[in-house]
């Protein structure tokens, strides 16, 4: 498997504090490597950093052995990374539908256009990508209506609308009720094992992690601490030390740092 | 468009209580006045009470033409589009026969164009600005008070009579300032070459930073000074200049200073021994003026400022032109205006056909204390003919007459 | 030497008034979120209300008595204002309180006319600080002493009140956080009311400790209200140690600007605030506003959809009619009408921007100057005809917007309003100074229309045609791919930049299309009325602007036209009568609390609960919010 993405040493310090340091990791194609910690352990920062909307104190990123590294978010979409948030970010003023097209005319570089009504444009491709989510029915829907599961699987669906091979998602399933959580994660596996994409995902539902993840990465206080297979994560005392000061682990009911 | 008025009267009436559409038994004659008698109220509406008092001893000596006077009077806010907008109104529907009005120079020079396109007649009445004769003079604008030029000059040839040698000015930074300062510079220096201007300061209109700039002026020593301030500005600029000595040993030259308007609000701070232009109406012995003042006085309880005066040669100046004309047609009143003589209470003034300026004058004097206000004293009225630029000047600053 | 200290001591002495009237603005705009138009017309009772109480009030004790009283009773005012104005309002969409505040204004402008009469006051001398002290012979006054000295202890009790006391440390923690105040238990009603007399009270002290300097005129407002802005984005939009350090610096630099560049008066403050704002987009000590922040208030917009036959038709019956007019009425009707095109397009190019792109412009009005301005120097400098210089007018607003929007765009919320408030101003100060080439304040006249165009009709006609196809153009780009990208930079910048939009280019190239349309505006307003002057590229004109935008509905498409054309009505018709100020006031006071979402949006929502329109959303799925 080639490698898609690479990170070298990547370091971020705001005003003398270290939220990410020293950190090197790579995502092989068509892998779900999962990133976790505890709260303020510096995922996001990383997420960040990633695709350009913080600029890294130093170190480097290269996708597909380009050095991405500080380029502007909507660039290294252009180079096919796609991205969901922690905070679902969407169009609030737009239906469900229309959000996916304002993608799908960027991709297709028409955003500076004003002769074509917008609505009309690429209807067909957008609907195909919310089939794909299971979303069809709420296609008209104003998304500012939308349950908050359903935002993230729009979510998903704009991330999908350029063909990334690399997905970056942040928390996919933060906020939603336990048996969403299974179903989104199923429907992200299914689709990008089919698209051959790779995922770099954040996540505090272990459940999640452990179904869906090739590899675990574990960070805490901005430096990676682990970096494994599940049963390699499980049983290394450093990560049980972090999470709960040792101790039995990672059970069914797992307190949410985020809830 | 009627229904429209008469629910518009309906409601005028029934809001305010004014009677504006009462019936009136004979069909007047109808004139257009606009102004901001909002922006400008402590002006527009003396001036509006100048032209009530000439319309109603007009319309009791049986009116013009044997029809009575009246004025519909307009609030344009201050702003030169809306006062053209309402312009048309009031020639196209409410039947004016022709326009007057505006303090604002802008606004006037904005009428004054607009006038000249649709063919309307409009009687500058209180704007001073010099374009509106010359520069941008045209056929259908005449204007009855005396200009910024002929106030400024009537000033310089005071001032050449003093032995000041260096001058500093002080102006509002805009268009009525600067042109005063330039006249009054073209007039000293054409009487008194020897007269060098050592500053000019140009705070922004009603935003003076009176102490700065009494700091600048006396920074740079002058003999004496020529203000061109008004309102709040001058009051600012008297209070910061007396308190801190700029006056001191100086000659000051003021322009319209000595109106009513300006001088009351100073109280006993006016300045002193400026010498100033205005209208000294408090201490008038001649027939003629003192009968308008006497009747404003018994009108409205209160000696009258230059905006009553003015207002009131406005309606004597329409109502000999409308005689004279025998019509109130555009052009037959154009015709009319043209070299007209009117009999006001400045005396006989004439709307001079090479430029369209009334002749009408202003006062100079001395400012005084007196029972703890300023009044004028050893005051003069200049005829506003002697200090008009020679009829050859006049041509060539005057486009329109070629 | 001696001089120098003397002209730094008088600019610390201007500074006292300003940084009082200033930092009640600040605090309220820190606290509340709303920016106060009205701060001017408080600063501007203090100013009466001091006078009036020293007429009756004799004495050393008194005098300063009257000063504090005069803060208290308008503090009184400001919370009467705050309590019966604003708090119905808090709710509607960000800013739109500031059409209240300028009701407030107008119906100030006409009470203060009713009370005090139109006539300046010469403000009294402060009894025994009448004369001067020599410092190394140049002579100071002694209240400018009294002035520097006072000032400090206020913005020190101000300091102490905010940092030390349980209430100041709640109403800075209000400027953090409004919810959290309101979760920890306090009622945030009565902290914003308090916040708005102790804001208020501050303006009404900075017009009357200015009194022995001046007086009081009713100009007054409008003429401190630039500067008091100015002083507040230079030091930090709510930060009070800020508008110290910025009023004493805008006081200073004047003071040595009229000494030294007599000419500058008019633009030295906008300069400064164009500087500061370049290097610090905050302020001196202002704090980065997170896009979002404060949070869409209210309702979010709604999805649009271009008209439906039936709305299609209804504008085409409209638009029929319009074009029959001239058949039947008089020939002021349709001058009424062009001047409210006329206006309508400028509302709409400004609805554009602030609507779509929630890009909220303080000077927009420069646009519509702009137009204006190159047809009119076109047509009088180079002869041009009149058709070629009405095209080139809305490529000249262009350009400038291009120029001007490069250098704001930048910036986001309130600081972006105010750097476009500050060009517009240096835009204004260029025509107004540059006598030679622009006529300075006596404007350009004689601007007409071509000999085919002259006639009233024939020009309705054109601005007919014109204007309402730049409308339909500004709509129609709403629905396309562009105005879509807009919206999206507007909901979600984060969004639309990590899906390939350029959120930056997409607000510069929306900011030079609404100025290009702006100057078709300006270019259709200087043909009609044959003249242009300064008034039209001024703050007040923007402001104009901003309240029918606000008052047609910022979250409806139509709200700029439609607002546009109702203020333009409702203004033709109520300057007829002698207290128009006030009824425009309060009639626009009543509409903002009845109608918070704007005209278009409450009439919308009213047809919908009638059933005459279907709603589009189906909000029965998630409840009514």
């Amino acid at each position: 498997m080639s490698e898609v993405l690479r990170v070298e040493n990547l370091y971020k310090t705001f005003g003398g504090i270290h939220a990410v340091e020293d950190v090197s990791f790579s995502v092989a194609e068509g892998e779900l490597l999962a990133l976790i910690g505890p709260n303020g352990a510096g995922k996001t920062t990383c997420f960040n950093m990633l695709m350009g909307q913080l600029k890294p104190t130093s170190g480097q990123v290269y996708l597909r052995g380009e050095n991405i590294t500080g380029m502007p978010p909507r660039k290294v979409w252009r180079m096919g990374v796609g991205r969901t948030f922690q905070i679902t970010a969407t169009y609030q003023s737009m239906t469900v539908i229309e959000n996916i097209q304002m993608a799908l005319m960027s991709y297709h570089h028409r955003v500076f256009s004003i002769v074509p009504y917008a609505h009309k444009l690429y209807r067909e491709e957008a609907l195909q990508l919310l089939e794909l989510v299971g979303m069809v029915e709420q296609a008209e829907r104003a998304c500012a209506i939308l349950a908050y599961g359903d935002l993230k699987r729009l979510e998903l669906a704009i991330a999908l609308c350029h063909e990334p091979s690399l997905l970056l998602m942040d928390e996919p399933t933060a906020g939603m009720a336990p048996k969403e959580r299974i179903k989104l994660m199923q429907l992200t596996a299914d689709i990008v094992r089919e698209r051959k994409i790779s995922v770099l995902f954040t996540e505090h539902d272990m459940d999640v992690v452990f179904a869906h993840s090739h590899h675990i990465m574990v960070l805490n206080r901005g430096e990676l601490i682990a970096n494994g297979s599940a049963n390699d994560i499980r049983n290394n005392p450093k990560v049980q030390e972090v999470y709960l000061g040792g101790g039995h682990l990672f059970a069914k009911d797992e307190v949410q740092p985020n809830a | 468009m009627k229904f429209q008025k008469i629910v518009l009267g309906l409601v005028a009436s029934a809001m305010f209580g004014l009677s504006t559409f009462a019936a009136q038994a004979a069909d007047p004659i109808i004139i257009g006045e606009i102004n901001h008698y909002k922006r400008m109220a402590a002006f527009a509406n003396p001036y509006k009470d100048g032209i009530e008092l000439g319309l109603a001893e007009v319309n009791a000596a049986g009116g013009v033409l044997g029809r009575p006077l009246e004025f519909i009077y307009r609030d344009d806010q201050g702003k030169p589009g809306e006062a053209i907008k309402i312009a048309e109104e009031l020639m196209t529907s409410d039947g004016a026969v022709m326009l007057t009005g505006t303090i604002f120079s802008n606004v006037g020079l904005a009428i004054s164009s607009f006038a000249a396109e649709k063919k309307y007649l409009y009687l500058a009445s209180e704007p001073l600005a010099d374009a509106l004769v010359w520069a941008k003079g045209n056929n259908y604008t005449f204007r009855l008070r005396a200009s910024t030029y002929m106030q400024a000059a009537m000033l310089a040839e005071e001032a050449a009579k003093t032995d000041a040698k260096t001058y500093a000015t002080i102006a509002p930074n805009y268009a009525y300032g600067k042109d005063a300062v330039a006249a009054f510079k073209k007039a000293l220096t054409a009487l008194r070459p020897d007269v060098t201007f050592v500053t000019e300061q140009w705070p922004a209109l009603f935003k003076i930073d009176a102490g700065a700039e009494v700091q600048a002026i006396e920074r740079m020593k002058p003999d004496a000074i020529f203000n061109v301030t008004f309102g709040g500005d001058l009051a600012k600029f008297v209070r910061e200049g007396s308190t801190r000595g700029l006056f001191d040993g100086r000659k000051v030259f003021s322009l319209l200073t000595g109106e009513p308007e300006y001088l009351d609000p100073l109280k006993d701070e006016a300045p002193v021994g400026w010498t100033v232009t205005g209208y000294p109406s408090y201490d008038m012995k001649d027939a003629a003026n003192k009968a308008f003042v006497d009747a404003y006085m018994a009108a409205y309880g209160k000696y009258p400022g230059i905006g009553p005066l003015v207002g009131y040669m406005t309606v004597q100046s329409i109502a000999a032109a409308i005689t004279k004309a025998g019509s109130t047609e555009t052009e037959a009143l154009v015709a009319a205006f043209k070299g007209l003589d009117v009999d006001t209470p400045l005396g006989k003034i004439t709307y001079r056909s090479q430029d369209h300026q009334s002749t009408a004058g202003a006062f100079l004097g001395t400012v005084a204390l007196k029972d703890g206000k300023g009044v004028m004293v050893d005051w003069s009225y200049k005829n506003g003919a002697d200090y008009l630029p020679s009829d050859a000047e006049v041509k060539l600053l005057r486009p329109a007459s070629n | 030497m001696a001089l120098l200290i003397a002209q730094l001591l008088t600019g610390l002495a201007n500074a006292a008034a300003l940084f009082l009237v200033a930092s009640g603005l600040s605090l309220i705009f820190g606290v509340t979120r709303i920016v106060n138009f009205a701060h001017g017309s408080f600063y501007m009772l203090g100013a009466f209300i001091g006078y009036s109480l020293m007429q009756v009030l004799p004495g050393h004790f008194w005098f300063w008595a009257s000063v504090l009283l005069a803060g208290i009773a308008v503090g009184l005012i400001g919370v009467i204002v705050e309590i019966c104005v604003l708090r119905p309002v808090y709710k509607a969409p960000e800013l739109f309180q500031l059409v209240a505040t300028f009701g407030v204004i107008l119906v100030i402008q006409d009470l203060a006319l009713l009370v005090w009469g139109a006539e300046d006051v010469l403000g009294p001398r402060a009894p025994g600080l009448k004369g001067i002290i020599r410092i190394m012979g140049e002579p100071v006054p002694k209240y400018d002493l009294a002035l520097i000295a006072i000032t400090p202890f206020v913005l020190f009790g101000l300091w102490y009140l905010l940092t030390k006391t349980r209430i100041g440390i709640l109403v800075r923690a209000a400027t953090q956080d409004r919810e959290m105040v309101g979760a920890l238990g306090v009622n945030q009603a009565w902290l914003f009311t308090g916040v708005f007399f102790l804001g208020a009270a501050l303006a009404g002290l900075g017009g009357a400790i200015q009194l022995p300097k001046g007086g009081a005129d009713l100009m007054m407002d409008f003429n401190i209200l630039a500067a008091i802005f100015v002083v507040v984005v230079i030091g930090g939009m709510g930060s009070l140690p800020g508008a110290y350090v910025a009023a004493v610096l805008i006081s200073v630099l004047n003071v040595f600007g009229v000494s030294y560049l007599p000419q500058s008066t008019l633009v030295l403050m906008f300069v400064v605030m164009a500087v500061v704002l370049m290097i610090k987009p905050y302020g001196l000590f202002g704090r980065e506003e997170v896009a979002g922040e404060h949070g869409q208030v209210g309702e979010p917009e709604r999805p649009i959809k271009p008209a439906d036959a039936r709305g299609r038709m209804i504008v085409g019956c409209l638009i029929a009619a319009l074009a029959l007019l001239p058949m039947f009425d008089s020939t002021f009707l349709t001058i009424l009408i062009t001047d409210i095109l006329i206006f309508c397009l400028f509302a709409a190019s400004l609805h554009f921007l602030l609507g779509l792109g929630g890009l909220v412009s303080f000077g927009h009005a420069a646009f519509f100057g702009s137009g204006a301005y190159v047809a009119a120097l076109l047509v009088s400098h180079a002869g041009t005809p009149m058709e070629l210089a009405f095209l080139l007018a809305p490529l000249g607003a262009g350009m400038a917007a291009v120029i001007i929007g490069w250098m704001c765009i930048r910036l986001t919320g309130v600081y972006f309003a105010m750097l476009t408030m500050a060009f517009a101003q240096l835009l204004w100060s260029l025509v107004f100074q540059w006598g030679e080439f622009t006529g300075g304040d006596d404007g350009m006249v004689d601007i007409w229309p071509a000999e085919w165009l002259s006639t009233t009709n024939a020009y309705y006609y054109f601005t007919l045609v014109v204007g309402v196809g730049a409308i339909i153009l500004l709509r129609h780009v709403a629905h396309s791919p562009f105005g879509y990208a807009l919206r999206a930079s507007r909901d979600s910048e984060r969004q639309a930049e990590a899906t390939g939009i350029n959120t930056k280019h997409v607000r510069w190239a929306a900011f030079a299309f609404a100025g290009a349309m702006a100057g078709v505006a300006g270019g259709l307003f200087v043909f009609s009325k044959g003249s242009v002057f300064p008034t039209e590229l001024e703050i007040a004109k923007s402001f104009d602007g901003l309240i029918v935008v606000f008052l047609g509905g910022v979250k409806t498409l139509s709200g700029g036209v439609v607002g546009g054309a109702s203020l333009e009505l409702i203004k033709d018709f109520l300057t007829r009568f002698e207290f128009w100020r006030l009824s425009l006031g309060v009639l626009i006071i009543v509409v903002v609390i009845l109608a918070p979402e704007g005209i278009v949006g409450t009439v919308r929502k009213l047809a919908e609960h009638a059933g005459w329109m279907r709603s589009k959303n189906a909000r029965e799925v998630t409840g009514d919010e």
